[in-house]
């Protein structure tokens, strides 16, 4: 009993520490203004992280937004009120898929990739060897990434939408037939910018900041042989995933007044 | 100012339940090339992590020109940083960089000097170390020596008053080895600096160095000229020196009597 309470007391300090760390990095880069001879390495991460992943985020979004118009107009035709497929895909991709979705593509294709590539950079001695030359490797490597992600994150998720918007149309007006004026006029009624579009907005923001700040850390915090950057970008996955839903159902609860 | 450019005193350093540095105290002299030599696992990098303040000693005191790295702040620190070129083993350049942006690469960082001289200082500092030609490639297209001879440019880039080798000779064929040893006296003689050089290899460190200091077991266990060392009858010194593969530093990893551990049954420690 006592070596239980013990060994419990044990994991929480251990993730109390990790906790404290990470919370230390992320402070660390963030909290000082970004200079402007810092811009190029930020317009780079902006390309390694948002635009390399523009191709899955089309993808995925143009698929999803198709299977959502086929399930929808198979369940709606029952009732006749296929004309209200336009509106109910556009609110599921506003709110829920767009930034859910393309956050946990962002993990996968964006989050590991920052792992593997800090863990590396450590590995080598990389980061030490910057710290040697007088540069904090937490303002010139993590810093731009953790912006980066910021920054990308909502543009990513609202591409998704809309190219799922776009699919859907192509599924349900040009394919199934839906009534053209009906699938966009009903959108154009029901979906409310400040409070659906913009929720989805601040959604992906947070998914943004919480999976380059997982990456950015467990990439830093990596033990730096090849098994403990594999695990580190393994558990960049994993963690970003649940992070992302778990997250998603909080501020589901707090924005949408439940 | 002090005749001496580092001063580490009563330096203790532990890792988890491990002591690395037990009281050890180092004297660096201004502009002379000292060299730090011991064991594998003696701590020799470690104390080159504590000099740059990577690191900090559970206690003791490091300082260098007089200011006692342990205390700076993170600001104050990257400056003394400024003051310090470090050689590590690995070479540690950065690999999204060409030889020419690594070398350049503290240059920009730290002055604001135009384009064409950080060119010029660049390719100065390439030359010094025979590499002007291979500036536009990747540290991926490099030999074990060349990516050491960059990294020595780059430690130079801002004429540092101290410069760190970390085990500058492992692993080198005889020519980079002589290459590189050569490198390490001319900047030397020519710059005046502080040479710190940690490694393991006698000859080649016993050639080039004006002091040696011999770590093991958390302490120092000899110290002075090569000369010195060569003569001195302490039986941990002359085992290293000489290369014996036993003597005070055992041979063997401890473990239990060899005969008794072999006349045991085997299932009792089972061993699968």
């Amino acid at each position: 009993m006592l070596s239980r309470l013990r060994r419990i007391g044990q994991y929480s300090l251990v993730a109390l520490a990790t906790l404290g760390r990470a919370g230390h990095i992320w402070w660390q880069a963030i909290w000082r203004r970004p200079r402007l001879r810092n811009l190029p390495l930020l317009i780079r991460q902006i390309y390694q992280l948002g635009v390399l992943s523009v191709l899955i985020i089309a993808m995925s979004g143009f698929s999803i937004g198709a299977v959502l118009a086929l399930q929808g107009y198979n369940q709606l035709v029952k009732y006749g009120s296929e004309s209200a497929l336009g509106l109910g895909v556009a609110l599921v991709l506003v709110m829920e898929i767009g930034p859910v979705v393309s956050g946990l593509l962002f993990a996968g294709r964006a989050g590991s990739a920052v792992t593997a590539e800090i863990g590396l950079m450590k590995a080598t001695e990389q980061l030490s060897s910057m710290e040697m030359m007088g540069v904090d490797p937490l303002q010139r490597i993590v810093a731009p990434r953790l912006w980066a992600g910021f920054i990308v994150m909502p543009i990513l998720a609202l591409m998704f939408s809309i190219i799922g918007i776009w699919g859907a149309s192509l599924v349900g007006v040009d394919w199934l037939g839906v009534y053209e004026g009906a699938f966009w006029s009903a959108m154009q009624e029901g979906v409310d910018f400040r409070s659906h579009v913009l929720k989805g907005i601040i959604k992906s923001v947070v998914f943004g900041i919480v999976v380059t700040w997982i990456a950015v850390f467990q990439g830093y915090d990596t033990i730096p042989t090849s098994e403990g950057i594999a695990a580190a970008t393994t558990r960049t996955v994993v963690y970003s995933a649940v992070a992302v839903l778990v997250l998603d159902f909080f501020l589901t609860l707090v924005m949408f007044n439940f | 100012m002090s005749d001496s450019h580092i001063i580490l005193e009563k330096v203790v350093y532990l890792r988890g339940q491990r002591c690395i540095f037990d009281e050890v105290s180092i004297e660096i002299p201004r502009g002379k090339i000292v060299a730090v030599m011991g064991p594998s696992g003696a701590g020799k990098t470690t104390l080159l992590k504590l000099i740059g303040g990577q690191i900090q000693p559970e206690s003791g005191s490091v300082r260098v020109d007089g200011l006692e790295i342990p205390r700076l702040s993170r600001k104050q620190l990257f400056d003394v940083r400024k003051t310090m070129g470090m050689m590590f083993q690995s070479g540690a350049l950065f690999s999204d960089l060409s030889v020419f942006e690594n070398v350049a690469f503290p240059l920009r960082i730290h002055t604001n000097l135009p384009d064409d001289m950080i060119r010029d200082l660049v390719l100065l500092k390439l030359q010094s170390v025979g590499l002007r030609g291979a500036r536009r490639l990747f540290p991926s297209e490099l030999s074990g020596g060349m990516s050491r001879r960059v990294a020595l440019a780059r430690a130079i880039a801002l004429d540092p008053e101290i410069i760190m080798y970390d085990e500058p000779f492992t692993g080198l064929d005889p020519i980079a080895m002589g290459v590189i040893v050569d490198l390490i006296k001319t900047l030397n003689s020519a710059y005046g600096t502080t040479s710190i050089i940690v490694s393991h290899d006698i000859p080649e460190t016993a050639g080039i160095a004006d002091i040696i200091y011999i770590i093991s077991g958390g302490k120092v266990i000899g110290s002075g000229s090569p000369k010195e060392l060569f003569e001195q009858d302490s039986p941990r010194v002359h085992q290293f020196i000489k290369g014996l593969p036993d003597g005070p530093v055992p041979f063997h990893y401890p473990a239990d009597d060899y005969e008794e551990e072999l006349m045991r049954v085997p299932d009792a420690e089972r061993l699968f």
